[in-house]
């Protein structure tokens, strides 16, 4: 299958590199799924999941938004934040769920609904790459 | 001449600074390490969100993003970096000397600050500069939350038409010996001209996606100013540390010198005093 280079930074620094077959990304407008010899193509990224097949496995990275830009057989993610599934903590990921839904719930004029509803976005994000939900 | 008790008094004293900028140095070699593989970190990103936005801002014919707007310049912001603590050498004089040349030069137009970090901010209060706002004790590990924070208020400071023009002023960490003082342009954005080939494909539009990402462009310069800066601080910490150690060596073999020197002295005065008592009793 043909391969093309997948590139994830965020500034905490690179986090992938490496020749792949497919990506699968969060759009902001929905999923989007790249293959090699894609157009020329800059889009937006929401909090989710992306997946990449690699000799024919699947991985996961949870990211927080960010860009991703496709030129030449090269795809460059930009995200705010990327970890891959090894690296997430699942009991914090898990508390901050229940945290922004619990804030969602209360509905008290304090509460920050946009902020919350994307830390929630942020938590299943990273619980989803692991597995977890 | 000092007694041998009160030189020996001195050497002890020297001896205990002699450790803690030993012990000094050494955190700072530690930090420095940490602070620097921060900074190799960081520059893909930045590299990449510079790139990407050249080939937005040419794709795009209708660059009237308010932060992008070029006005008459009625007054200048500059972000000046910091550290928190002292004890780095010349560390922040050269930043502080640095933004005071310039603030003499724009002495005509209106200049506000934003000070990062508590050794500028002092500086300036002290000196009635007028400081816009200020962010202190942001720590060793700068995090882009931090970045984002100072971020959004110069934007927001910008966007509301207070500044018209914003430069960023920090150390830019070039060796462990050297760090140099820098002032970049960050407000408004001018995007580049490099030539890009190939049509792109924009989702959502063009415009709404330099909505988003000049903020995250703003953003990734301000945290890797601050990173920069963090390596710098480390890095001039650890000269100033290493030659106060070594200074602190020189004055311990002059001291022991002297001190060798007056007990010398005490003993052949004593002998002498010894020798004078017998000779008067014959």
């Amino acid at each position: 299958m043909t391969t093309f280079n997948l590139n994830v930074v965020s500034p905490d620094g690179q986090v992938i590199d490496k020749e792949v077959e497919f990506v699968v990304l969060p759009s902001v407008d929905g999923e989007l799924g790249i293959l090699a010899n894609h157009a020329p193509l800059i889009a937006g990224l929401e909090a989710g999941v992306m997946r990449y097949t690699e000799d024919g496995k699947v991985y996961k990275i949870a990211i927080c938004g960010g860009f991703v830009e496709v030129a030449k057989n090269k795809v460059s993610v930009l995200a705010n934040t990327a970890e891959k599934a090894e690296k997430i903590n699942v009991e914090r990921a898990l508390a901050a769920k229940e945290r922004a839904q619990k804030r969602l719930q209360d509905k008290s004029p304090d509460v920050d609904v946009l902020r919350a509803e994307m830390a929630l976005k942020r938590a299943v994000a990273r619980l989803k790459t692991t597995g977890k939900l | 001449m000092a007694g041998v008790r009160d030189i020996r008094r001195r050497i002890r004293s020297v001896a205990n600074m002699q450790q803690i900028t030993k012990a000094m140095k050494m955190v700072a070699a530690a930090k420095l390490r940490r602070a620097q593989e921060k900074v190799v970190a960081s520059r893909p990103y930045a590299k990449q969100i510079q790139d990407v936005l050249g080939r937005l801002a040419q794709a795009q014919t209708d660059t009237s993003h308010p932060l992008l707007e070029q006005r008459l310049v009625k007054k200048i912001g500059y972000i000046l970096i910091t550290s928190d603590r002292g004890l780095c050498g010349g560390f922040n004089a050269n930043l502080i000397r640095m933004t005071r040349g310039i603030l003499e030069e724009k002495r005509d137009a209106d200049t506000g600050l934003v000070t990062v970090g508590r050794k500028g901010n002092d500086y300036f209060n002290r000196r009635k500069a007028e400081i816009i706002s200020r962010f202190v004790g942001l720590g060793d590990n700068p995090d882009y939350n931090q970045a984002s924070k100072i971020a959004d208020e110069v934007m927001g400071l910008y966007t509301t038409r207070e500044l018209d023009e914003v430069y960023l002023v920090y150390s830019k960490f070039i060796s462990v010996l050297t760090q140099e003082p820098t002032m970049v342009k960050v407000l408004p954005i001018e995007p580049s001209d490099e030539k890009v080939g190939g049509n792109y494909i924009f989702e959502p539009s063009p415009e709404e996606m330099l909505e988003k990402m000049l903020p995250n462009y703003i953003e990734s310069q301000i945290f890797s100013a601050l990173l920069e800066s963090k390596a710098s601080e480390e890095g001039a910490r650890m000269t100033a540390m290493d030659s106060a150690t070594e200074n602190a060596k020189e004055m311990i073999s002059k001291l022991t010198l002297v001190m060798n020197r007056a007990r010398q002295a005490a003993i052949t005065k004593e002998i002498s005093e010894i020798v004078g008592g017998a000779a008067a009793l014959e």
